[in-house]
């Protein structure tokens, strides 16, 4: 069996709405595996980015258990969760978040210097990886100077900073046109595919199920089905019939 | 599991200098009520400061003078301090000044809360973005309390000099001077930490899964 990267056993999630308790996901067991590109979907008001969230190690569940890497998020203290979000997952936002008063270059070695990278080999690895995502001429842009497209890719540049195991894209092509959508979706493949990444992505953007390994469907708070692959070409053609 | 090395100091430096120097214009107006009421505070003594010396040169054309302009002098005042009304007035300007502060750097917070949530997923402690404020901060009130006492300082001189004339130089008081310049440079940075401060905590408590909400 693959490594699991990322494994829940039946997480619930409660919020205290005044006086009565809403259950946002009502039991989720799944295992995801390294390297591969998952997508989430389900639509608004599913417990998609609850899920998304506990995943990411942001948000703690009611009951049950997510185990990033076979570690048990819920006994972590601030400084390992901290670790744990510095040096195992890079986020991806769909309002893009880089820090505005920063440049290009500095958003994208920021969570190396969170890691103790020492200046020069940080600003050399920033390069190179906007380099790669082909914004190497525009690092010493601010993002307000940056195209949404460019702003994204940088984030994506950013996010691999560490070379952490997991990226998590919380609808990364929510902001773009269907273009710029594509090409941040190929870099994103592409990333997982080089480097051997876990990428995880919350979204409602059919153009990412092309590209995804397996598509887990949340409906009401439940895993509604987990297609692989092969299977989903098949519900992709009788979307497209409708 | 592995734990991150704490942030080297002059990063955070760097980062906070960057923060105020890009946002100039908006650093400007929350430490303008810091210079206001540095100024005042130090124009106040300064002049109390220049009117004590003369005072105690027991030279009398100053001190009629002195009773002149309105100082309230007898054969039993050792000193010309603070009446209760400047300290009053003291007492509020800076108060108001605090005041100002916390809601500058509340709005600050506020205004940042997605940047702050995305520091924190990229691995800031909560420590790292308190001292983040701290420093902005402390910044914004060394180089406000230095404008402050300067301004005020050389407002006490002149008036000091258009009312007394030349009489003040006999006496110039240099070392109460420069003591009042930095207590109220030491105020001014005070005040400024202190307003800072609840902003500050509010921003380091902040959960990191703010940075995913959709909302502006």
């Amino acid at each position: 069996m693959e490594h699991a990267i990322v494994r829940t056993t039946d997480v619930t999630k409660s919020f205290q709405l005044g006086d009565h308790t809403l259950e946002v996901l009502k039991g989720i067991s799944l295992t995801i595996s390294t390297g591969r590109y998952i997508s989430i979907m389900g639509p608004s008001g599913s417990g998609k980015s609850t899920l998304f969230n506990m995943i990411g190690g942001l948000d703690k569940p009611t009951s049950g258990k997510v185990f990033i890497d076979e570690v048990d998020v819920a006994q972590l203290d601030a400084y390992e969760l901290a670790w744990l979000r510095c040096r195992k997952i890079g986020y991806i936002f769909q309002t893009f978040n880089l820090i505005p008063v920063m440049t290009a270059l500095e958003n994208v070695t920021l969570p190396m210097t969170f890691a103790g990278t020492g200046s020069d080999e940080a600003n050399e690895r920033g390069m190179e990886l906007l380099k790669q995502v082909g914004l190497d001429q525009r690092y010493h842009h601010k993002p307000s100077e940056l195209s949404g497209g460019q702003q994204q890719r940088v984030a994506v540049a950013r996010a691999l900073a560490n070379t952490p195991a997991i990226i998590l894209a919380d609808e990364p092509t929510g902001n773009l046109d269907l273009t710029t959508g594509e090409e941040i979706i190929t870099l994103l493949k592409q990333m997982s595919i080089e480097r051997g990444v876990t990428v995880i992505s919350a979204t409602h953007d059919f153009k990412m199920l092309n590209v995804s390994d397996e598509v887990i469907w949340i409906r009401d708070g439940r895993i509604d089905k987990i297609e692989q692959r092969d299977e989903l070409n098949i519900s992709v053609g009788t979307i497209d019939e409708k | 599991m592995e734990r991150l090395p704490p942030l080297p100091l002059k990063k955070s430096l760097e980062i906070a200098f960057q923060s105020i120097r890009v946002r100039f214009f908006r650093s400007l107006v929350t430490t303008t009520s810091l210079v206001l009421a540095v100024a005042f505070l130090s124009y106040t003594q300064t002049w109390n400061d220049l009117a004590n010396s003369l005072f105690l040169s027991h030279n009398q054309a100053a001190i009629q003078k002195l009773i002149q302009t309105g100082f309230d002098i007898n054969e039993n005042t050792q000193a010309i301090g603070e009446s209760p009304k400047q300290q009053w007035l003291m007492t509020l300007a800076l108060l108001v000044c605090v005041v100002g502060i916390i809601n500058a750097q509340l709005m600050a917070v506020t205004e940042r809360f997605r940047e702050i949530g995305t520091m924190k997923c990229l691995g800031a402690l909560d420590r790292v973005v308190l001292l983040l404020f701290v420093l902005e901060a402390g910044m914004q009130g060394l180089a406000g309390s230095l404008a402050g006492a300067f301004l005020g300082s050389i407002a006490g001189l002149l008036q000091s000099f258009f009312t007394f004339g030349s009489l003040i130089w006999s006496t110039f008081p240099v070392v109460e001077l420069l003591q009042t310049a930095s207590q109220a440079v030491a105020i001014g940075c005070l005040l400024s930490l202190i307003g800072v401060l609840y902003p500050a905590l509010q921003a380091a408590r902040m959960q990191p899964v703010v940075a995913m909400r959709m909302e502006q």
